[in-house]
């Protein structure tokens, strides 16, 4: 009973790290169809904000400094994904694999940047004190740390939830998402909307990445660590579907700490993904998908 | 029709191709692969990750060469030459080792190599170094279980790190142990010996997992550990791996009166990465650390320190790499000679001081004498050593001198300590 | 099937024969351009990349399908071709030497058995590869899966195929990979005139895999691809079945990828789980698309230069080289993805125009390029 119960916790926490991860991806690959393969490089550089700020100008203040990287690390790297929708992606309209591969190239620039900026070592953040801690019960130890990341998927998840139902910015965002030629003819500005939906999607993998940098390494590598997590999640969600995201987060992350527990670590992996293989050939278009009349989805 | 032309001219080529290679095949000339030492330099070869994961590591490695040959040099060379460095990249891919080693060796015609750190690296570089009958100095400790003639190891085998560190949790009593390693060789083996020692002198072994390379996702190997509750984790891990790893540990509520760990790939650079806080009052086991209190030492970190920066830190790794030098330098002025095999001879009992004491070369098997030291994170990330084994402790690569490890060494690992120990 | 493989237009049958044996003279003579044996062996490993970029660019130029696991089929060709070499080195019926100090075994296990025989090596290179990718392909293309889904799953494929060799230690020797084949056919490897051996081998490969790729593409097939890139729904609607067209172009690619594994082995002398990656296989794609996709020649070029170039760029400042192949992906793709190919092509109207010859059509746009999925 004991090993189910703490074998469910760590499924639920890795997936909210899933989540995390991959939030920001559906909404740039749900609008605009675009994987974005630097989205992993844009959690790294959220991962790196809290260790710039608590050595720079939160020295004495670890705490605040993880606080308050949270957004700083969602402005760094929205404005990252702003650039690079606005210099390169846009000339790209229609033509997703192409943009696949030429994000592929700039998380190839941004790794290498990073190398040059903080050096091929990693980079620790010290966890603030009021993170240091546990709670047991039912004979699981719930650890303040990975209860942070949760409570910031939630907090993530709310405020995205509001922005998109609440606000207009986030109503012609879902317009976009739903029928971007409709949206167009009905006058609605599409390019300025799918620079918001990218500022978003991007700052979103910044947040992750301060999350992450709690539980892991920060270095060059931090982004490749998590991405492919990312991939699966939006795949099996299926597209731009925050109900979809969560629900796919949560199959795979208990998936992958059940096998893991009555196996190996690298059978767990695997599992994941001959999971998501298998899936798809039930629901190709994901857990939660747009109902179409089109011949192509 | 159209098709029949078609294959035709597909098999014209083809055959056409198969005669040119049977043709080209049959002039194999050369092949002697003599070091070009002509004139007033000899060329080495230094072989490091200069770019990809690994180059976090090996770059500290490559200085730490580049230092000792700079040295060499200002003291007036080795023979009356001066040595010039062919620096190549390893990439972090040990098919690439592969290729670099074959190009310094057969291309450069280098007298020697340093370089390498994986196992996957010395793995892919043996059959051509041994091929091109060259010479090549590792300076990583390893798995053990090999002895190439044509290769000089300068980190520690086994008998030198890992055995003694069992010695230790031993008589400290961390008799209940759990294994965690990364998924490749070097934890593989070294936990296939950890075990056949745990047999031998009553260790109790709660538990043995493994997480691929980079692999951050340790919550279900945590939690594993504190299921067993051992009292020490004998760990493998490599690399980012090791970040979650204590992290976790610590968020955990651990503490190394809890359960205690050695860790035997976290040196001075890692610390860093680790995070001192969660390595703090751990344990390390290697043979040199940046705070070993001996003379050569001081003038070492003090060297490396100016040449590259008073915040770059020297490590056991960093230490093998500059001694390898020093070593071939020493064998080269025995011999007289660049020659492979008179200096692989001259090397045999070859005594030197380095930063980690007087070091003896093996008479037989390629190794060198190290001294085991155990040693403590503390709280500025500095490791102090608590425990070291009083004097240098024999290379023994095939641990034939442990009766427990009967059968370990199999295939190519026999044959090679015999046909080494056979002179 | 010899209809469909049946020629449908006459033109330029000779300008492609012709250019294929001026192609295969050119690299009869290269080795001795080169001259230094370890330079021949990496223009030898270069000529493996392009059978395997010819083949991708079967998949994606011709037919819309982007593979991201190409390194997945190379690396079943090189571990097939790898095992037999891995078995060369010991006598006859002994254990390989990785085998002895890592497992149990006592004797050959059944998976290593059949791998005593060249024959069963060369072809399991070439078939397991077209297996796997005939399963995946009906699997996923009858789902009507395609674009960044198709991707992504194809990336997945070489990631779980790296994780098993890694995984396997006893069997595959893990993470290290097959070493020590020093012995290679006969010949010792380090000797210089095998380098020159292997190049003219892999010349041979690449020569027979254009040859097939010229054919397949001036196929009714090869139309029949392309109609299915450009509108997978009309051809449909024509009567054809999408799904099995993708998935012949899906195997192909994937038998040049493993046939090109299988004389990379003893080229490279090491065959190792990191070689097979995602991370490599995505570089594959960035020879094809610098190269020219959808066209014969572009890809083996991109190979080639692509290659030379790492290695020119990293020799100099090993850490330069990362900037630049992001670089080459970006600008690429970006703002000339005709690649090579394309620009000379345009170029080659253009001067045509110029000379006034004949009215230029318009250069490739780009959106001719990809159909949205």
């Amino acid at each position: 009973m004991q090993t189910i119960l703490s074998s469910l916790y760590i499924g639920i926490t890795l997936a909210s790290i899933f989540l995390l991860v991959g939030l920001g991806l559906t909404f740039t690959f749900g609008q605009m169809g675009v994987i974005n393969m630097a989205h992993g490089e844009f959690i790294m550089v959220g991962a790196y904000v809290p260790y710039v700020l608590q050595t720079t100008l939160f020295e004495g203040a670890r705490g605040a400094a993880v606080l308050a990287a949270l957004p700083a690390a969602f402005v760094v790297a929205g404005t990252l994904g702003l650039l690079l929708e606005r210099l390169v992606l846009r000339r790209m309209y229609g033509r997703p694999l192409d943009t696949l591969l030429v994000t592929f190239g700039v998380s190839l620039i941004l790794q290498q940047a990073a190398k040059d900026l903080f050096s091929a070592n990693n980079k620790d953040v010290v966890t603030p004190t009021f993170l240091q801690g546990k709670w047991n019960a039912f004979g699981v130890t719930l650890t303040h740390t990975r209860l942070f990341v949760v409570l910031v998927v939630l907090a993530a998840m709310a405020l995205v939830w509001v922005f998109m139902t609440r606000l207009r910015a986030g109503r012609r965002m879902r317009a976009v998402m739903q029928n971007r030629d409709l949206a167009s003819v009905s006058g609605l500005p599409t390019t300025q909307v799918d620079a918001t939906t990218f500022f978003l999607g991007s700052g979103l993998a910044g947040v992750a990445g301060v999350a992450v940098a709690l539980i892991g390494p920060i270095g060059t590598g931090t982004g490749s660590a998590y991405i492919l997590s990312a991939f699966l999640v939006v795949i099996v969600g299926g597209l731009g579907k925050l109900r979809g995201a969560v629900i796919a987060a949560v199959l795979l992350g208990v998936l992958n700490a059940y096998v893991e527990r009555w196996t190996s670590p690298t059978l767990g992996k695997a599992a994941v993904f001959a999971f998501v293989i298998l899936f798809l050939q039930v629901r190709p278009q994901g857990v939660v998908s747009f109902r179409t009349r089109g011949l192509t989805a | 029709m159209m098709k029949q032309t078609r294959t035709r001219v597909l098999l014209a080529l083809a055959m056409a191709g198969l005669l040119m290679g049977a043709a080209c095949g049959s002039d194999d000339s050369g092949g002697g692969t003599a070091a070009d030492t002509g004139g007033d330099k000899v060329k080495v070869g230094v072989l490091q990750s200069l770019s990809g994961t690994m180059s976090i590591s090996e770059v500290a490695v490559k200085n730490a060469e580049m230092l000792a040959i700079e040295e060499i040099n200002k003291a007036g060379g080795v023979l009356g030459k001066q040595i010039e460095p062919i620096v190549e990249d390893g990439e972090s891919k040990p098919e690439v080792f592969a290729q670099k080693i074959e190009k310094l060796l057969t291309s450069d015609k280098v007298a020697t190599v340093f370089g390498g750190w994986t196992s996957a690296s010395r793995k892919a570089m043996k059959p051509v170094v041994e091929g091109a009958n060259g010479l090549l100095f590792y300076p990583v400790q390893y798995e053990g279980l090999e002895v190439s003639p044509n290769i000089f190891y300068t980190g520690a085998t086994t008998n030198q790190q890992i055995v003694p560190a069992l010695d230790y949790l031993k008589e400290k009593g961390l008799t209940k142990v759990f294994l965690v390693g990364s998924d490749y060789v070097f934890p593989r083996t070294a936990n296939k010996e950890i075990k056949a020692y745990a047999a031998a002198n009553g260790l109790q072994i709660l538990g043995e997992e493994y997480l691929q390379l980079g692999d951050t996702n340790v919550q279900g190997i945590v939690q594993k550990v504190f299921e067993a509750q051992p009292q020490v984790v004998f760990n493998t891990l490599n690399g980012d791996t090791n970040v979650s790893f204590f992290k976790e540990l610590k968020a955990k509520g651990n503490t190394p009166d809890k359960i205690q760990t050695v860790s035997v790939s976290i040196a001075e650079e890692e610390v860093g990465g680790v995070g001192a806080e969660n390595l703090a009052g751990h344990l390390v086991a290697w043979n040199y650390y940046m705070t070993t209190d001996l003379p050569k030492n001081k003038e070492f970190v003090a060297a490396f320190k100016a040449k590259y920066g008073a915040n770059k830190n020297t490590d056991d790794p960093i230490e093998a790499g500059y001694n390898s030098v020093y070593i071939w330098k020493a064998a080269v002025e025995k011999a007289k000679s660049f020659d492979v095999a008179k200096v692989v001879e001259a090397a045999k009992g070859l005594v030197l001081e380095t930063p980690e004491g007087t070091m003896t070369v093996s008479d037989w098997n390629h190794h060198v004498f190290k001294t085991a030291r155990i040693g403590m994170v503390n709280a500025q990330g500095i490791i102090d050593e608590v425990w070291n084994s009083g004097k240098p402790i024999e290379p023994d690569p095939c641990l034939d001198s442990y009766p427990w490890a009967k059968g370990l060494a199999e295939g190519e690992a026999r044959q090679e300590c015999d046909a080494a120990k056979s002179g | 099937m010899t209809a469909v493989l049946r020629r449908t237009q006459a033109d330029g049958p000779w300008v492609g024969r012709g250019a294929l044996l001026a192609f295969a003279l050119l690299l009869f003579a290269w080795p001795t351009v080169v001259g230094d044996p370890t330079e021949v062996r990496r223009w030898a490993e270069w000529l493996c990349y392009a059978m395997v970029a010819v083949g991708l660019d079967i998949a994606w130029g011709y037919g819309g399908m982007l593979a991201l696991g190409q390194g997945l089929f190379f690396g079943v060709g090189a571990y097939s071709m790898g095992m037999y070499l891995s078995l060369q080195q010991v006598p006859d019926g002994s254990l390989p030497s990785f085998m002895a100090l890592y497992s149990d075994y006592k004797e050959l296990p059944l998976l290593w058995r059949p791998f005593q025989s060249f024959w069963f090596a060369a072809g399991a290179a070439v078939l397991v590869p077209v297996l796997i990718a005939t399963l995946l392909g009906l699997l996923v293309f009858r789902r009507r899966i395609r674009g960044p889904f198709f991707a992504i799953l194809t990336q997945a494929t070489a990631v779980i195929f790296a994780l098993v060799l890694i995984g396997n230690l006893k069997l595959t020797a893990g993470f290290n990979g097959l070493t020590g084949f020093a012995e290679i056919f006969g010949r010792n490897k380090y000797q210089p005139g095998t380098n020159t051996w292997l190049f003219h081998v892999a010349s041979v490969g690449l020569l027979v895999v254009v040859g097939v790729a010229m054919a397949v593409v001036r196929s009714r097939y090869g139309k029949l691809l392309q109609a299915t890139r450009d509108s997978e729904d009309r051809v449909r609607f024509l009567g054809y079945d999408p799904a099995l067209i993708k998935t012949v172009a899906f195997a192909i690619a994937a038998a040049m990828a493993g046939a090109a594994g299988a004389i990379a082995a003893p080229v490279f002398g090491i065959v190792s789980p990191g070689q097979f990656d995602f991370l490599p296989s995505i570089l594959m794609v960035c020879w094809v698309a610098v190269g020219g996709r959808g066209t014969l020649w572009g890809p083996v070029l991109g190979a080639l230069v692509v290659n030379w170039a790492r290695v020119t760029v990293s020799d100099a400042r090993p850490d330069d080289w990362q900037y630049l192949q992001g670089l080459l992906f970006v600008a690429v793709l970006a703002f000339a993805p005709g690649g090579i190919a394309g620009m000379l092509r345009s170029g080659w109207r253009s001067a045509i125009a110029v000379l006034g010859r004949r009215r230029a059509p318009a250069s490739m746009a780009s959106a001719e390029l990809e159909v949205a999925a």
